[in-house]
């Protein structure tokens, strides 16, 4: 019975570890959602889905880091390295514009890559740059916190510097990524070249306190614990508190297929994280991340079904419509080629909501998207 | 007995119950008042899917606590060749295609022989409306399968098909009933009701018997001693009402007859079919449809979320939306192959089972009357991860 927790969310008392550890092993998907959707209707009372015109961009898959469970990268030296050239993902940009419009700041790039030891603070600055001057409908949603760490490492530049310079090249706000589970003991066995977890913390706080937003992240469903899903969430609610600078919380289940992870039966059980965990895992992330604004739907992961479904278990955002995603679908699993805006729009308005297009900042956006010129480009 | 108050019961659902407009159906429920049409309207125009869940888990978990059934069976496609030219289908040939066949008793008793060593109870055998087979065919066939397995279930053939049986046997359908139940029929799976709509049947098979033959064929198998389940085709081009109006006829035969076992929502997939132009279902709708049916058919004892059409996803949710069945690992399921790849079409019991643990459900082996198989108790899965 969860009654004593629904007690406190409905008379606004905080949740300690011990109510999500409770909620987390309470099977009722009707009474989880009904308390999701609770808090959600408390801070978001309009019947209104929101979504975001973006696109990613990665502009080197070349990382040295090597982590057990991404099928993207590849190493320093590999053949199939790439570093893409400025006019090639200019020409990304084009296409997005041409399907996002001119509203200042409301077209998203979301660049990432891997950390390439070719590539330093210059690269970045330059690149930023010169994307910023062309374009000031996009905003640039860009570089993990790993990324920037190693930037910093390279120019031998503190974290503070590093994320100053970048945001004077342009840098508006920072993705969540790399988050993963945010305890050293499972980084260790899935990735243990990666940041440590009080490093992306830092990346974040550092951020935060040059007054940018970012987002933080969780990829579940590999070999961490329950236990270690709490202790994420604690860690960013903790931080949340002390700088209020995560605009929104997204979760999704690792993606098993040419991952080295998914081929150790030592270190990993087989069985890929269901739809039924990501409802649960949603809805309890609603209830226990109470200062953060926006959930995130995970669809390239969860397909549109259970997407559209999270509608209802806490999850007020559809994400970006991601004209482009590579790294998540190197992995097998992805449903990036069966959503376009008409079938998410679908889905929001067949859960019930209007779907309204914002940017980055989580601020509405008049201008709609160009269906035409997104026919067009395709 | 009302279903008490204080089960599951807080401040939060109370509101949100409210908000969704449904705290007086509620209120019906848990004294056991029978839903009106203008209820299930209201059910299937309400989009907060958590507050359908609750009330379709008190009828529920009142009719079945936590027991989730699941069946072993083989299925079978006799023949592929069919007169109706369904839209919604992707499975027919007509009867000149060269990729037409028919099975002979003797084929079909060897795929079964040939899953011998396989631990199924049930037998699972439909086709296409082929004019072309003689009533001593399908006599035969089900002589052959009782011979091949006698200790497994026979289970076959649509409304639409006894209708053609009947056409072929030039006798009344009772006789025939008789018949095919001599010659090792047990029940009848209940495909082929679509939706009980004039309007529907015109616009999507409307060579088909329409919706008071299926009601009619399915009473009369009842009353000859073989139980149906029903089902009922969504996310096409129907509307809410002739949703409703079709769980209302359904209701109305169970009432006189209580011959259903099973009511199986079917999910449209528009892959490969001639009206691949519609989207389909989505996630929400597929839900929508288990709780309402399990809400507006107080006098059905199961409702089935029919994993290969659903997605396993969506069924593993749907059994907190009223589904107390998710069918089972079948073998050999060609229909909806046809037409959509994506979904697995196998999946090992034990991940059957993993899956049912992980929603705090407790798995247990049926046969086709929902008899218990084995020791129930002794039944356990490991959710894994």
């Amino acid at each position: 019975m969860i009654d004593d927790i629904a007690q406190k969310v409905y008379s606004g008392v905080r949740l300690e570890a011990e109510d999500a550890r409770r909620l987390l092993a309470h099977p009722n998907l009707a009474e989880l959602g009904m308390l999701a959707h609770w808090v959600r209707h408390q801070r978001h009372p309009d019947p209104v889905v929101t979504y975001n015109v973006g696109r990613n961009i990665n502009y080197t898959n070349v990382c040295w880091v090597k982590c057990d469970f991404c099928a993207f990268y590849r190493a320093p030296g590999s053949d199939e390295g790439y570093v893409l050239p400025h006019e090639e993902i200019f020409a990304k940009i084009d296409e997005l514009v041409a399907f996002g419009g001119e509203e200042p700041k409301s077209c998203e790039i979301l660049m990432q890559g891997g950390l390439n030891p070719k590539l330093r603070l210059d690269y970045y600055e330059d690149l930023l740059t010169q994307i910023t001057q062309r374009y000031p409908m996009v905003q640039l949603h860009c570089l993990s916190a790993t990324e920037i760490i190693y930037i910093a490492h390279l120019s031998r530049l503190s974290l503070e510097e590093t994320v100053t310079r970048l945001r004077a090249a342009g840098l508006d706000s920072i993705p969540g990524a790399g988050a993963e589970i945010l305890n050293d003991d499972v980084r260790d066995v899935i990735g243990f070249r990666k940041d440590r977890t009080a490093e992306w913390l830092e990346v974040h706080r550092v951020a935060h306190g040059l007054d940018m937003r970012t987002t933080a992240t969780m990829m579940y469903g590999h070999v961490e614990t329950v236990e270690h899903r709490i202790e994420h969430m604690q860690l960013l609610r903790d931080l949340q508190d002390e700088t209020g600078g995560f605009t929104a919380f997204i979760t999704w289940n690792f993606q098993p297929e040419f991952t080295d992870l998914g081929a150790d039966v030592q270190r990993w059980s087989g069985f890929k994280a269901t739809g039924f965990d990501h409802l649960r895992t949603v809805a309890v992330s609603r209830l226990f991340l109470d200062n953060i604004a926006s959930l995130q739907a995970s669809w390239v992961t969860q397909g549109p079904r259970i997407a559209q479904v999270s509608l209802r278990y806490g999850v007020n955002d559809f994400g970006s419509t991601m004209l482009e995603e590579n790294v998540v679908s190197a992995a097998g699993t992805s449903h990036v080629n069966d959503m376009d805006l008409a079938a998410m729009e679908r889905l929001i308005k067949d859960a019930g909501y209007e779907p309204k297009r914002r940017n980055t900042r989580y601020e509405l956006v008049a201008t709609p998207p160009q269906l035409q010129a997104l026919n067009k480009a395709s | 007995m009302p279903i008490s108050e204080p089960h599951h019961r807080n401040a939060i659902i109370e509101q949100e119950l409210a908000r969704a407009g449904l705290a007086d159906i509620e209120a019906k429920i848990r004294t056991h008042e029978r839903l009106s049409a203008d209820d299930g309207l209201r059910l299937y125009a309400s989009h907060d899917l958590p507050a359908l869940a609750y009330l379709a888990n008190l009828v529920r978990e009142e009719r079945h606590g936590d027991t989730t059934y699941y069946v072993r069976n083989q299925h079978i496609n006799y023949t592929n060749v069919c007169n109706k030219l369904c839209k919604f289908c992707s499975f027919y040939v007509k009867s000149k295609d060269e990729r037409g066949y028919v099975l002979s008793p003797q084929q079909i008793s060897q795929r079964i022989l040939g899953y011998g060593d396989v631990p199924i109870t049930e037998i699972h055998m439909v086709g296409g409306v082929n004019p072309k087979l003689p009533y001593s065919y399908y006599l035969e066939v089900l002589q052959a399968m009782k011979e091949a397995r006698p200790a497994a279930h026979l289970k076959a053939f649509t409304m639409i098909e006894l209708a053609q049986i009947q056409r072929a046997a030039k006798k009344p359908l009772e006789e025939v009933l008789v018949d095919l139940k001599n010659a090792g029929l047990e029940s009848l799976p209940g495909g082929g009701a679509e939706v009980f709509s004039e309007r529907v049947h015109e616009t999507l098979f409307w060579t088909k018997s329409d919706s008071d033959d299926w009601l009619r064929i399915a009473a009369a198998a009842h009353k000859a001693g073989l139980p149906t389940n029903a089902t009922m085709l969504y996310g096409h081009v129907e509307n809410t009402e002739e949703k409703v109006y079709h769980l209302t006829r359904l209701r109305e035969v169970q009432d006189e007859t209580d011959g259903f076992l099973a009511y199986i929502p079917l999910s449209f997939h528009p892959e490969r079919t001639e009206i691949d132009q519609l989207p389909g279902p989505t996630g929400a709708l597929d839900l929508k449809e288990i709780a309402v049916g399990r809400l507006m058919l107080d006098n059905f004892p199961h409702v089935k979320t029919f994993w290969i059409m659903n997605t396993i996803e969506i069924s593993q949710v749907a059994l907190w939306y009223g589904a107390n069945d998710i069918d089972g690992t079948i073998m050999d399921y060609e229909i909806t192959r046809e037409s959509f790849e994506e979904t697995q079409q196998r999946l090992t019991q034990q991940q059957l089972l993993d899956r049912i643990v992980e929603a705090g459900r407790r798995p247990v082996e049926r046969d086709s009357l929902y008899s218990i198989v084995g020791d129930a108790t002794a039944l356990t899965g490991e959710a894994g991860g």
